[in-house]
């Protein structure tokens, strides 16, 4: 009986122990999760910022003094030490983030979540992601060894922070999912970056725009895609004389387009992520000092992609956002200098049709067969056997769509050709940045920089503003590149680049500023293929507007025009629909909607209604117009909203209008606005119902959701923010500016600076999301420019780096 | 009386002192250990240890947790269902260690009677 007894409890204990030891389904283990020695109870503090800590390897002290805003200003004595210490307090702060990233960024999430995340590890994989970050640190090891040990000195520094963190320090994330943090490496950094490139240049429309073509034939294609809209307003002003390019365009082959259909494609980055920036020359602003502003659009997460830093040497000074796993500041400013990104959305992507042999082992390529070589690619899935899956490379590069995945067509597969691919050394582009004097360094700096293709705008203490569209480009033939190409003739492949000296850029333009805002970058009479593949058309016309409205501007008209929640959008579709729609029908809930939508003036307020009206009207015409494209069997691209408003203004009676479900009956565009403000009106009825009003705070409510699956408890809802897509504050439900600066070039440099996030990673600080608020109602912080290696009063703890003796 | 109330102690301390260098299963060593040297009674074997670690996390929780205003327990507590109220969380963690505890201190108690019984 005893030992019945004593088995008994054994039994349990270990029972006890494995329920309260292993993650269960979504539960965390709750002994080691919930325990106050190592559990979770260890992470609710903010950050210590006061000591002394021992780094390995570094070389000299580095002195970091944290501001009120707990921003790092990170004082070391030369370059090594700089970026060891810039690993070390990234890790310091966002050591989750920064690895969680990365392991996006490979196709590794598998590992930590779970099959779940299986098909899109494999689309990552597929795509080359890691195959791309080996390319940049091979091409690194060879052409510049001093950049990569830079890299490694960074990857040193976080090596440094994990090396010496206590389990019971994990952040809370770790302990959630339960594991553990990995070395970082220079492969990682690359890694971030080619997460990055995807990020900004991974949008592609090739096979969906081949299905369109399909569907509807070339006139209307052209119609509905033109390569120009008839307003462009581009990012190099449109009076630029290219008379210096001396290399000509690749010349268009005869050929024939492939009209294959891909069913299921890939998923693609957010369609939104975008930016502005813009500067003014010293005789355009009120202080006669350049000012420059930058606002990037990405997703809105916690913790925020951004982290901001000011990182100098004896020999240099730089202040601004960081990205946790690259080096240097991104976005920000020097003593001498400040710059800025906006995405140059350009088509750096192809597709190629590959035909194989029987086994698969060979592609046709100008007429004979080309060796194919495999990846075996080794996904790690979190309690499950591992997966691998074998992608083929061509020349091209790899094919992500074959037998294996999403294509069922046996010897037929799809490959992508992708700048991203091609190696490179993007790191040296923002070091070069950061300690660029005037305008010849930063134009060099930029030569470094081949993907994602960014408009870096720049001004400088000396009084100089320019703005450089870079990026490796292919030199193309007309139309190339804008359906699925036949991947075994020559004549498809990438011919030569567009030679550096000859992308488009402007210093100091007649109109005394420089802006952008992803629309188009040249005119037709850039001598060189620019495909449209949907620039934007309406922040930028409110900014250049903007900007010729009046003889100078203030640090505080940048204020206003990065807050400026004016709907361009709305403003031209609008009026042209409420004079145009027949409303005798209209019943009087509805006749309700129609009046509040004819007093609103284009403003999306948080406190008006007329952009929810906006929202559900053209959201409904769309679809009522667009219903051809309303194909679930098929992926397709949609038309662009500027031809479809001037389509609906200009061609109301076009074959298009027609709703194919109504056999008896030929609509038009006035129908179709009736039709579609009647649905608009019934589906606000319902959100006042659920949501008590549809003011447009409301109706978006602008969310920050944690990376991880936007956990509720880790985000923040209901930001109360205006704007929206293709609006200059361009804040739409979880996504929008991810960083608002504005730089005015006194010397040295004056500085405002914010995003909605905190600089700490840990949702037990309260520096997780202290910066929300203020970001939501358009306020900035002064940005503290420290001259020397002394604390201010506004300096609120100081940790000094010593270098680790003996060890 | 007094053996519950030394074995009460004897728990606490021997958590404490084993938690500097174990993991969370610390508490159920406290647990079996105090039930071998220090033997209860009936509902008392598994009731002491309970509360005595129950009370002992409860604490600590509480003092780590209040000193940041609750910050992250707020959040955990949502995480876990619990509606975000932090004491709720304390409350379950204190549960779940002492749980554990009073588990182990049965086997400890049982392992205590076949040795006398030899």
């Amino acid at each position: 009986m005893k030992y019945f007894k004593l088995l008994i409890s054994l039994v349990l204990t270990i029972g006890i122990f494995y329920a309260l030891n292993t993650k269960l389904g979504p539960l965390p283990p709750l002994g080691k999760f919930l325990n106050p020695h190592s559990g979770i109870w260890q992470n609710e503090h903010d950050e210590s910022i006061n000591g002394e800590v021992n780094i390995p390897g570094l070389t000299d002290k580095v002195t970091v003094h944290y501001d009120e805003q707990m921003i790092p200003h990170v004082f070391a004595q030369n370059e090594h030490d700089l970026y060891k210490a810039q690993g070390y307090l990234t890790a310091k702060h966002r050591l989750w983030q920064l690895e969680f990233q990365t392991y996006a960024a490979s196709g590794r999430l598998s590992e930590i979540v779970g099959d779940g995340a299986l098909t899109y590890d494999r689309t990552e994989r597929r795509r080359g992601m890691g195959y791309g970050a080996e390319q940049s640190v091979a091409y690194m090891k060879k052409n510049d060894p001093e950049t990569l040990q830079l890299i490694q000195d960074y990857a040193d520094g976080v090596n440094a922070y994990i090396n010496q963190l206590d389990p019971k320090d994990y952040p809370v994330e770790y302990k959630l999912l339960d594991y553990k943090p990995e070395a970082w490496s220079p492969k990682k950094t690359a890694l971030l970056l080619m997460y990055m490139t995807k990020m900004l240049a991974g949008r592609d429309g090739d096979l969906e725009r081949t299905n369109v073509l399909k569907m509807i034939g070339k006139k209307n294609f052209d119609l509905l895609f033109p390569e120009f809209f008839d307003i462009t307003d581009p990012v190099i002003p449109k009076e630029t004389d290219w008379s210096f390019i001396d290399v000509p365009q690749t010349e268009t082959p005869s050929n024939e387009v492939v009209l294959d259909e891909i069913k299921d494609l890939i998923t693609k980055p957010h369609p939104d992520n975008g930016s502005n920036n813009w500067a003014v020359s010293g005789a355009k602003s009120t202080s006669g000092n350049p000012i420059l502003a930058n606002d990037p659009h990405l997703g809105l997460n916690l913790p925020s992609i951004w982290f901001v830093m000011q990182l100098s040497t004896p020999d240099h000074n730089a202040f601004g956002a960081t990205i946790p796993g690259a080096l240097a500041v991104i976005s920000g400013f020097n003593q001498h200098i400040a710059w800025g990104e906006t995405n140059a959305t350009r088509d750096v992507i192809d597709w190629y049709k590959i035909e194989f042999n029987e086994d698969r082992s060979k592609y046709k390529y100008d007429g004979t067969w080309k060796d194919v070589k495999v990846r075996v690619e080794e996904i790690k899935i979190k309690g499950k056997e591992t997966y691998i899956d074998s992608v083929l490379y061509t020349h091209h590069g790899p094919v992500v769509y074959d037998e294996n995945f999403k294509s069922k067509n046996g010897r037929a597969g799809y490959a992508m050709r992708w700048i991203g691919h091609d190696g490179g050394n993007h790191q040296k582009a923002f070091i070069g940045l950061n300690k660029a004097k005037n305008y010849d360094d930063y134009a060099n700096a930029l030569k470094h920089w081949t993907a994602p293709a960014q408009n870096f705008v720049f001004a400088s203490t000396e009084g100089d503003i320019a703005l450089w569209i870079q990026g490796k480009f292919a030199n193309k033939w007309e139309g190339q590149g804008k359906f699925i190409m036949d991947g075994s003739k020559p004549e498809n492949d990438w011919q030569s680049f567009i030679p550096q000296k000859f992308n488009a850029h402007t210093k100091n333009p007649e109109r005394g500023f420089v802006s952008s805002a992803n629309q188009h970058p040249v005119d037709e009479q850039y001598p060189y293929y620019v495909f449209n593949d949907g620039y934007e058309t309406y922040r930028n016309r409110v900014i250049n507007d903007y900007f010729n409205s009046k003889e100078k501007f203030s640090v505080d008209d940048f204020k206003d025009l990065h807050n400026n929640n004016f709907n361009l959008k709305a403003s031209e579709l609008v009026p042209h629909m409420l004079d145009h729609m027949d409303a005798s029908s209209l019943t009087e809930d509805e006749k309700v909607v129609y009046e509040e939508a004819k007093a609103w003036k284009f403003n999306n307020d948080v406190d008006e209604v007329g952009p929810s009206i906006w929202r559900q009207w053209y959201g409904k015409l769309f679809w009522t117009l667009w219903d051809e494209f309303d194909n679930d069997s098929v992926s397709l691209a949609l038309p662009y909203t500027y031809q479809t408003i001037h389509l609906l203004k200009n061609n109301g009676d076009h074959e298009f209008m027609d709703i194919v479900e109504t056999k008896d009956k030929v609509e038009n565009s006035k129908d179709l606005f009736l039709i579609s403000f009647k649905k608009a009106a019934k589906r606000l009825k319902e959100i006042k119902v659920e949501k008590g009003d549809y003011k447009w705070i409301n109706y978006k409510a602008t969310y920050a959701g944690h990376l991880l699956q936007a956990l509720p408890a880790f985000s923040r809802f209901n930001i109360p923010i205006g704007g929206d897509r293709s609006i200059v504050n361009a804040t739409s439900e979880n996504h929008g500016p991810s960083w608002r600066m504005i730089v005015e070039m006194t010397s040295p440099p004056t500085a405002l600076g914010i995003y909605p996030g905190g600089q700490s990673g840990n949702p037990g600080s309260k520096y997780y999301d202290n910066f929300i608020d203020d970001w939501a109602v358009g306020k900035y912080h002064s940005l503290q420019f420290l001259q020397s290696n002394e604390a201010t009063d506004r300096i609120i703890g100081t940790q000094t780096l010593t270098p680790a003796t003996n060890e | 009386m007094s053996k519950k109330i030394t074995n009460f102690i004897a728990t606490i301390v021997l958590a404490y002192v084993l938690s500097l260098f174990l993991p969370w299963w610390s508490v159920m060593i406290a647990g079996l250990l105090s039930a071998l040297f220090i033997p209860l009674k009936k509902a008392a074997v598994f009731f002491v240890p309970f509360f005595a670690i129950l009370l002992f996390w409860v604490i600590s929780t509480y003092i780590l947790s209040s000193a940041n205003d609750f910050t992250l327990a707020k959040k955990i507590s949502e995480l876990l269902m619990l509606g975000g109220n932090p004491y709720l969380l304390i409350l379950v963690t204190g549960i779940i260690g002492g749980l554990a505890t009073g588990i182990s201190a049965i086997l400890g108690k049982q392992l205590s009677s076949i040795s006398k019984s030899k």
